[in-house]
This record gives structure tokens, sequence and C-alpha cells, in this order.
């Protein structure tokens, strides 16, 4: 549904109360921030002293860039590990076999339940403690075996409902040439629910490059933890914190760029229906598959 | 169909090669500690030292150089066990990882004021110690209320998060005392500057490292009443065959003069002086 | 055995298991509270006749949407609260409480604007243009037509964001919110590691008992509240 059939095209005098409020609404948000920006020069924060230390080449080359590699490389361990988690498991869930499909659940409902900051506090010291041989780093290992779990149990549900999502001919054509159903599912269905759900899996890219950041919370030295490093030496933590999230926004935003970009385009070569995810939780394609969302199943 | 599957699937798959190529970067430029877990210790071409990297005057990640008092004395320490400078690996241990780091063999050996402690004993081993410091509280420079751990009932204290010292103070000295833990001390001091919370604690040498950074400079000062006995030890692996060494080194260490430099040379400044009674202190016989 | 056991159980009375998640339990709500209403708003924004609110609406859910909620937390201790001095009680703890509450409201607000718009996508062009021919104007349009049906379809996506902000809200440890969840976990953990398997799982259970019935309950409600078309 369109908005525009809410409200008639204004008229001279609704132009006129329109201009008012515009005028009003910005007026209120430039008095929020000379408020804001009063009270920081007031209290030295404006100071280019704190300022250059955040911003200069040294804060970049040394500190932010670092951060930015390990904050991508979880983000790219975990995502490649989350989509071949959610194949394996979304197909267990479509399974023709009571037990895989039973257990595929569980596993997947298990995870998407817990919170990813406590996966990774557990597999931190669990790693550290217990397979000390095995695991090199434990914060980084920790960081993405949580977000393959969290991540791999969504994208699971992306695939199953992917697979509802696509008509009903699709699958019956396949077993109407002879296919049996596990072969339909590969080479029939699943192929054109990966490609219906690529835009919702690179959004789902947004969630774990921004759950990344709490690898920080269990010292793994990613952006933000790079940046309170940074911060220490320099007295900064204000300024430091302010280039931080302007780079995971504009990093995030691309992303997000890239999901619709997708979606647009990929939708000619599936029968089934592409969407982005929007950016939290399980998406809204699971609960428009018709396949309950949440709970157990 | 078919095809298509396995080609993504085989791009699945080629990403996860590719990414496995790559290695982690050290904030700081160092190169990655913890991949080679398993090396021995001695006889290798570099060691890898723990350290902290946002402890002003301790362990700083400046750059990429590293700074502070616990830098000089493990530099001092490495090159009398055959390490030069430029063998050596910085890496990052933070106080809630670093029995974990040493089992591991994330780094091979841990200067980062590490406290020698029981419980830690029973699953690492210590040299040293190198020096002895004690829990103080830093404060605004013109407060005159708060002259020791007694005084801080009713006001806020921060301190870092997974640090233990800002829970002792509540039960042992101002039941009423409200907490606030932040993941780096640069939030707290921030804080403190601000006026938000009253004190920060931890360790007198690192409190004076936090008041004598440039931002900070004339605005903090440290009450000077240390209420503990924190002494700072090298952390080794359990039944490493360097605590010796490493004892000797830091006995001479203390002997030719090089740790009253280091000393004076990290916290220049501050008005901080060590504890004279303690410092120097005789490094403990090797278990 | 009973030794385990009752080492066990002693273990979680003793860290006030319960008692951290009474604390996550509050967060949610409150944080919940504070996002509907604030994604309302947006949402009506978004859908308004105002150029500079729609634009406002949609800057707000795309700046929040795209920014870590760590970075949200650490920005309220060390931004609004460190630097501009905002005191939101006069109790200590309860001062950072309130400012996780505020957190969690303004990040999932973003998410709860979405899951409206999407149920206002539910809704069909004739309803609004019923609404519109019998004399409603926008306000009136919005709230009496348009805002009811939306929410009934918007109950699935809204669940999942219930759900989102339950988990999120361990988080609040990074706005130095004591005794909740996560933190809780990690000092047993690390205090007791010989019982890291049942710490986790029963925190993990936890969450689970507590996000199931969330999601039945949405399911349920989506389906008797679903509009049919």
């Amino acid at each position: 549904m369109s908005s525009s059939v809410l409200f008639d095209a204004p008229g001279p005098r609704g132009r006129r109360n329109m201009m008012v409020g515009n005028a009003l609404g910005a007026v209120v948000v430039l008095g929020i921030l000379a408020w804001v920006l009063l009270v920081l020069h007031q209290r030295g924060q404006l100071a280019p002293d704190l300022w250059r230390p955040a911003l200069d080449a040294r804060a970049w080359e040394f500190y932010y860039l670092p951060g930015l590699q390990n904050t991508l490389r979880a983000a790219a361990f975990a995502t490649v590990g989350a989509v071949v988690f959610g194949i394996v498991f979304g197909m267990g869930r479509l399974s023709e076999f009571r037990v895989v499909r039973w257990l595929s659940s569980v596993v997947v409902e298990f995870f998407r339940a817990v919170p990813v900051l406590l996966m990774m506090v557990f597999f931190n010291v669990l790693f550290g403690m217990f397979f000390r041989g095995v695991v090199a780093d434990s914060a980084f290992t920790a960081v993405v075996v949580a977000l393959v779990l969290y991540n791999g149990s969504v994208i699971a549900e992306l695939v199953r409902s992917g697979v509802g999502n696509l008509p009903k001919g699709q699958g019956e054509a396949g077993l109407t040439i002879g296919l049996t159903r596990g072969q339909t599912l590969r080479s029939v269905q699943l192929p054109q629910a990966l490609i219906a759900m690529l835009p919702a899996v690179v959004s789902q890219l947004v969630v774990v490059l921004k759950d990344s950041a709490l690898g920080q919370l269990i010292g793994y030295a990613d952006l933000l933890r790079s940046g309170q490093i940074l911060a220490s030496g320099a007295g900064n933590p204000l300024q430091v914190l302010i280039v931080v999230a302007v780079l995971f926004i504009v990093l995030n935003y691309l992303l997000s760029w890239v999901a619709h970009l997708l979606a647009g385009r990929l939708s000619s070569r599936t029968s089934g229906k592409t969407e982005e995810g929007p950016g939290i939780g399980p998406s809204l394609a699971v609960t428009r598959g018709g396949a309950p969302s949440g709970g157990g199943h | 169909m078919r095809k298509r599957t396995t080609g993504l699937l085989a791009l699945a798959a080629t990403a996860a090669l590719t990414l496995s190529a790559c290695s982690g970067a050290e904030v700081g430029g160092g190169s990655a500690g913890g991949d080679d877990a398993t090396a021995g210790t001695g006889g290798g071409d570099t060691i890898r030292i723990g350290i902290k990297y946002d402890q002003p005057g301790l362990g700083l990640q400046d750059g990429n150089e590293y700074k502070g008092f616990d830098v000089d004395v493990a530099t001092y320490v490495a090159e009398k066990l055959g390490y030069s400078a430029d063998q050596i690996t910085w890496v990052e241990s933070p106080s809630a990882q670093r029995e974990q780091m040493l089992q591991t063999g994330a780094v091979d050996m841990i200067f980062a004021t590490y406290s020698i402690t029981d419980a830690r004993k029973e699953v690492i081993d210590f040299a040293g110690p190198y020096f002895i410091a004690g829990q103080d509280l830093l404060v605004a420079a013109d407060n005159t209320d708060i002259t020791g751990p007694e005084s801080l009932e009713g006001k806020n204290l921060c301190s870092v998060t997974g640090s233990t010292s800002a829970q002792k103070i509540k039960d042992e000295y101002a039941a009423g005392v409200n907490l606030l833990e932040r993941p780096g001390y640069a939030e707290c001091v921030s804080a403190l500057v601000a006026g938000q919370v009253d004190a920060v604690t931890t360790d007198d040498i690192i409190l004076a490292g936090l008041a004598a950074t440039p931002q900070n400079q004339g605005k903090l000062k440290v009450v000077g009443a240390p209420f503990s006995e924190e002494r700072y030890g090298v952390g080794l692996p359990k039944d490493s065959d360097r605590c010796e060494a490493i004892n000797e080194a830091i006995t001479e260490m203390i002997d030719d003069g090089s740790w009253e430099e280091f000393v004076s040379k990290n916290t220049e400044g501050t008005g901080y002086s060590a504890n004279d009674e303690l410092n120097p202190p005789t490094p403990e016989a090797c278990a | 055995m009973d030794d385990y056991l009752s080492g066990f159980t002693a273990l979680l009375v003793q860290y006030d298991v319960l008692g951290a998640f009474w604390t996550n339990i509050q967060l949610t709500f409150w944080g919940a509270l504070l996002a509907l209403v604030v994604g309302t708003v947006l949402a009506v924004m978004r859908i308004s006749p105002l150029v500079s609110l729609d634009w406002a609406g949609t800057t707000y859910v795309n700046l929040v949407r795209n920014t870590p909620l760590t970075v949200i937390m650490t920005f309220l201790v060390l931004g609004v609260w460190t630097q501009l001095g905002v005191q939101l009680s006069s109790d200590f703890n309860l001062n950072f409480f309130i400012l996780a509450v505020i957190g969690l409201g303004l990040y999932h607000a973003a998410f709860v604007c979405e899951a409206i718009r999407s149920g206002v996508n539910t809704v069909p062009v004739g309803q609004a243009e019923a609404a519109r021919a019998i004399g409603l104007p926008f306000t009136a349009a919005a709230r009496m037509i348009v805002l009811p049906q939306a929410f009934r379809g918007a109950v699935a996506p809204l669940g999942n964001t219930l759900i989102a902000l339950l988990k999120n809200s361990t988080v609040a440890a990074a706005a130095s919110v004591t005794g909740e969840t996560a933190g809780t976990m990690k000092t047993m953990i690390e205090f007791q590691p010989n019982y890291i398997w049942e710490i986790f799982l029963t925190f993990a259970i936890g969450y689970v008992i507590l996000v199931i019935p969330i999601g039945l309950a949405t399911t349920w409600l989506s389906n008797r509240l679903a509009v049919k078309r």
C-alpha cells in the first residue's frame, strides 16, 4: 500500500503548514544538536588535541585498519561457516527421515534461542581451558563459532522457508520426471531457494558484522577493542568511539545496499520470491513462508 | 541444476580456503601470535611476550611501538635470555586471559602487571617478583576528602571489567561504595575527569601511568596510601625451565641500576615513587 | 553424585541465577515498551505527509539499524552519561539499568518501525482509499483504519523483534549493568570451570524456556489476528 493515498496533495494552506512544520522540526533538531555541542565544548571534548589522535594516519594504520581487518576476518569465517551450517541443517529439516528432521529442528531452535554473547563467553573459556592444543586463538574461535551457530540456524530457517516458498509445481515437476524426493530437493528446489535467499543472507551479514563487535567483551581485538587501545594512550574514548561507530555504519549500510541490489537482480533467476532480511533475528521471510517462527515446532 | 548447487558449494569452499590463507591482524602491526602455538621454549628465533596494550606507563601500544615499565623489563630480561629486541613478538594479554595464554602456549612469558597469587601458582609458574605495587586510588587533583578506601562510603568508584580490586574495597573497606565497571581504563579516567565518578582503583603504578598521560596531566593525583601488596611476577607455563635464568636477569637488572632507571623513566612527572620498604624486590626461589 | 548435584545447585543459589534472569526480563520488558512506543512513532513519521518527518524517520532507522548494539550501549555510558552528564536516577545502579533500557529501546525501535511498516504493506490500498473517501484526515485514517490492521499484520515480525530484544538484553553488560545473565555466567564459569557445561546449559536452557513461549504466542496470535483477505 502506498502511503500517498492517505493524504491529498496539499493545497496552499497545507503547503504553508508543512513548511512551518518542517521548519519547527529542523529547529528542534538543530537545538538539540547545539546543546550537545555546547556541553561537549564546555567539557573540552571538542578540543583538537582529542580529535586529531582519533583521526590521524597513525590511528588508521595501527589501530582502525588492523581492528577492521580482524572484524572482517571473523565476519567472513562466520559467514562461510553459517552458510554451510544453514544449508546442512536446513536440508536436515526437510529430510525424509523423521529422526534427521527432529534432530535438525532441535539444533536449529536451540541455537536461535541462546544469546550470542552467552555462547561467545562460554566457548572462549571452553576453548581456552579444555582445548589447549587444538585451538590457538580462543577469543577468535569463540567469536566465529558463536556467530556460525546462531546465524547458521537463521539461515537454516531461510533455506527451509525458501524451499517452502517455491511454487508447488517445482517439486511436483521433479517427482514427475522420476527424481526421488531427495533428488528433487537437491537439484530442483534447493538451487532456486538458495538464489531466492541470497539477499537475505547478505542482510544477515549485517547481523554477523554487528554481532562480531560483541567479541570486544571477551577480549577479541576487533575494531571496537583496537579503538579502546588507541583511546587508552590518547585519553579520548568518546572521540574514538564515534569514529568506530561511523565505520560500522558505513560498512553495514553498503552491505544493506548490496542486499537490496541483489534482491532486484536475482528475482528473474528463481521461481521463488527474493527478499531482504530485516537485519535482525530470524528474517521476515521465515514467517511469510508459513513456517511458524521462534519457538519449538 | 545440479551443476549450480555444486558450483555454489565450490564457491563456499574456495572462499573458506582463501580466508584461512590470510591470518589475523595484530593491532599495532606486530606479527600475529598463536598460529604456531606449539613452538617450544628456548632455541626459537623469536620469543612471544605477553604485555598489556592499554596501560600507559606499563604496557602501551603506541603506533607500532610498545612502551612502559613492563616492556622495558621484558626487553631487558629477554636480552639476558639471548633474544634481541627485534626478536621479540609482543602479544596483548588481557587480565582475564593471561593464565589461558600461557597454558595454550600462545605466549612464552607474560609481563603484564601480573600479581603472584597462590591460586594462579596452581596453574602456571612465576619468576620474580620484579616490582611490588599496591592497590591505591586515583582522584581529581583538587580532591581532599578521599584519603583511603574507607573514605569511599557513598562515593562512585570505577574499575576495569574482570578485575577484583573494586569488589575488594566494597567487601573489606566501604560497603556503601557504588561500583562501576568499564572495559578500559581510559573510560574510567574520562568519567573521573568529568566528575561522574569520584575515584578509580587499581595498582598504584598503573594509576600513576594514567595520571601522567598528556591529556590528564595536572588534573588527577594518586592518593598514595596503598592498601595491598601486589608482587608483579613473570608469568611462565607450568614447569618452565626459564625461571632461574629470569630471576638472575632480574637481580642483575636491579644491581646494575637499570631497574631504577626504568621506574623513573616511566613515572616521570607523576610525583609517584615506588614503595621503598618493599622495592626493589628480591626474586623468590623457583618452584 | 549427590555431592556433585548439591555442589551445583549451591552454585546456582550463590550466584543468584534466578535474579540474573529476572534482571534480563525487566530489561526486556521496559526496553520492549520503549521500543514499541518509539517504533510506532517512527512508523507513523515514515508514512506521514510531512517530508521532514519521513526523512528524519528514515535516517533514524538507517543509522540505528546499522550500528552494533554494543557501540550504542558504550556510547550511552561514554557520551550521554559521562560527557553530557545526563543522570537518570540518583540510585547509581538504577541509572545504568535505565541507560541500558534506553539503549535496548532505541535500538529495537528501528526494527519495530520496520515490522509495522511491513504490516502496513499488508493493508490493501482500498482500505486507505475508503478512509479518505469518507473524509478522514491523515491522522484519523492512520489511527483508526491503517495502524490497527497494520499491527495485526505485524504480529510475527514484532514477535521476532521481542525475541531478539530478550537475547540482546545480555548486551546490557556493555552499559555496566550488573547482575544480568551474561556477566553472571562469565563470573561463574571463570570461578567454577569444572562445572562449565552445566553452567552454560543452565543459562542456555533458561533462554530457550523464555523464547519458546514468545514464539508460540506470536504464531498463535498472528494466526488469530490475521485479517482474512
